[in-house]
């Protein structure tokens, strides 16, 4: 029979020799081992310090987006909330009344947007689902509480800030700087 | 000043010398802990605990918190008087093997010279076997009152086990005692720092590869931690010990590895013998206070290697143990002795 990889190596069932018995030649070569290790380079990342930089297609926490002028693109349609398999998504839609064109991009929209982030899965259906691009992962992920109330996040923790009127929290928010 | 004819100063140096070994002691095993997880650590690639304070140096004191804050749980069919006194045993056995090391030579202080030890008994290795010997009443106690199989099942490993590695480390001291012609551990200490001597290693390898193995056995460190062996007996004879007690019995292992790290550097590496220097050149006080560096530094380096063994090799079986102790450690630790008997007979008939 082939053997599956070119590093497996026969079991010796043989007796211990005396040498092998006393241990310590064998003891010796593993602690020569862990003794290299103490000038191996760590791989640790000191969390709160540093932080690894996720790639571009991380799949982290949402973001609802505005367009251009800073108006929210989500038009509470329902259909990331369809999608979530995990059914983290609720939202009540709202009409647009006269003179909140500048805050809405269409007639409806979300007056109420939540996701649990203890639900949610983070596989990013909700991003695929959404026809106005106004729902993305980013790149950053839900940070602890204390409380399972605090993990149900609201539209006032992920909307995106608006462009137009703070564009330093913006450009922060999209990782631009 | 001598009242009812008796050198009361004596009585007060020596008080307070035992209080600075005591904590002394105490201090270093609180320490060891947090280098014993730094030493983990570092072999494994990664930091060890660096949170609390700078480096991490305050993470002893926040164990030992964390542990004094737990509930004191004594189990309701436990024996309670034994359930009590097994970890108060074990810590007195670990604190009192330090009374007859010599830490250090004389120092003059206001007058007098102070000797830097607490007792200089004549025969200071026995006592040291008799009182380490008296610490695996600790465990066996601590095992049987717990009244539970797992910890009764560890007691009775940690018994036999260092019943068994005694006598290797007993015979292997022989050797030991056949060359230096005292069991006292400052006169083996002075002998060693003596012009044309060299340090006990050089005449006694094998005898100190055989009390190294046996201190590893007698301090229940792996390799040979069969008694708390966490993943076949579930922690051993300190199951059913919570808050300080268990600390107590966590905290004697590591007194126990300092304690046997000193008596190590002092029978096999010429104690506060400071290498390639000459003593009595210094003064006395500065020599002292040298030597006890030079003693504590050398007790570090075998604290160490009882950390850098730990994390290397695996527990072994319970079989393995008692053929490693009497099938190779006895018979080679009798040869040896034979040897060394044989080796100066001939040296005085020459």
């Amino acid at each position: 029979m082939q053997a599956l990889t070119t590093r497996a190596k026969q079991v010796q069932r043989k007796p211990l020799s005396w040498v092998e018995r006393i241990y310590l030649w064998n003891i010796f070569k593993g602690m020569l081992i862990t003794f290299s290790h103490i000038f191996k380079k760590q791989p640790t990342i000191h969390y709160p310090e540093q932080k690894r930089t996720f790639s571009p297609v991380f799949r982290g926490l949402h973001v609802l987006n505005r367009d251009e002028e800073g108006r929210e693109r989500c038009t509470a349609c329902g259909l990331c909330a369809v999608a979530c398999p995990a059914e983290a998504i609720t939202m009540e839609a709202a009409e647009r009344m006269q003179g909140e064109e500048h805050l809405y991009r269409e007639e409806k929209y979300a007056a109420k947007y939540e996701i649990n982030m203890l639900r949610c899965i983070f596989c990013g259906l909700c991003e695929e689902a959404c026809p106005k691009d106004a729902i993305y992962l980013s790149e950053t992920f839900t940070p602890s509480d204390f409380t399972r109330e605090s993990f149900i996040y609201g539209k006032e923790n992920l909307l995106i800030p608006d462009p137009v009127k703070q564009p330093e929290a913006f450009a922060k928010a999209r990782g631009l700087n | 000043m001598t009242i009812l004819a008796f050198d009361w100063i004596l009585l007060l140096e020596k008080f307070i010398l035992i209080v600075v070994v005591i904590f002394g002691s105490l201090g270093i095993a609180l320490y060891s802990t947090f280098a014993e997880r730094k030493v983990a650590g570092i072999l494994q690639d990664r930091p060890g605990p660096n949170r609390a304070g700078p480096f991490g140096l305050f993470q002893p004191f926040a164990d030992g918190l964390k542990l004094i804050m737990k509930e004191e749980i004594i189990p309701t069919n436990s024996s309670k008087f034994l359930f009590v006194l097994g970890p108060i045993l074990a810590m007195t056995a670990a604190l009192m093997t330090s009374a007859v090391i010599p830490w250090g030579s004389k120092v003059h202080l206001f007058g007098r010279d102070i000797s830097l030890q607490i007792a200089d008994v004549n025969i200071g290795i026995l006592y040291i076997f008799g009182v380490v010997s008296m610490g695996v009443y600790g465990i066996m106690i601590g095992g049987w009152a717990s009244n539970n199989k797992f910890s009764l099942m560890a007691a009775l490993r940690g018994a036999s086990q260092a019943i068994s590695y005694e006598l290797a480390m007993g015979l292997s001291l022989i050797a030991l005692l056949m060359l230096t012609g005292s069991l006292s551990l400052k006169t083996i200490v002075e002998q060693q720092m003596a012009p044309g001597h060299w340090w006990n290693i050089v005449y006694q390898p094998v005898g100190f590869l055989i009390f190294i193995i046996c201190a590893f056995a007698e301090c229940n460190r792996t390799p040979f931690d069969l008694p708390e062996a966490e993943n076949e007996l579930n922690f051993g004879y300190h199951q059913e010990y919570s808050s300080m007690k268990l600390g107590f019995y966590l905290f004697s292992e590591y007194v126990n590895m300092f304690i046997s790290s000193v008596v190590m550097a002092c029978l096999f590496f010429g104690g506060y013998d400071i290498p390639f220097v000459n003593e009595a050149a210094l003064s006395p006080n500065t020599a002292a206070t040298l030597g006890v560096l030079a003693l504590l530094i050398k007790s570090f380096i075998f604290i160490f290697i009882f950390m850098w063994v730990r994390w290397t090799i695996p527990r072994f079986r319970y079989d393995q143990l008692m053929n490693l102790g009497w099938k190779t450690l006895v018979p080679l630790a009798l040869i040896n002795m034979l040897v060394t008997g044989a080796v100066i007979l001939w040296r005085m008939g020459a």
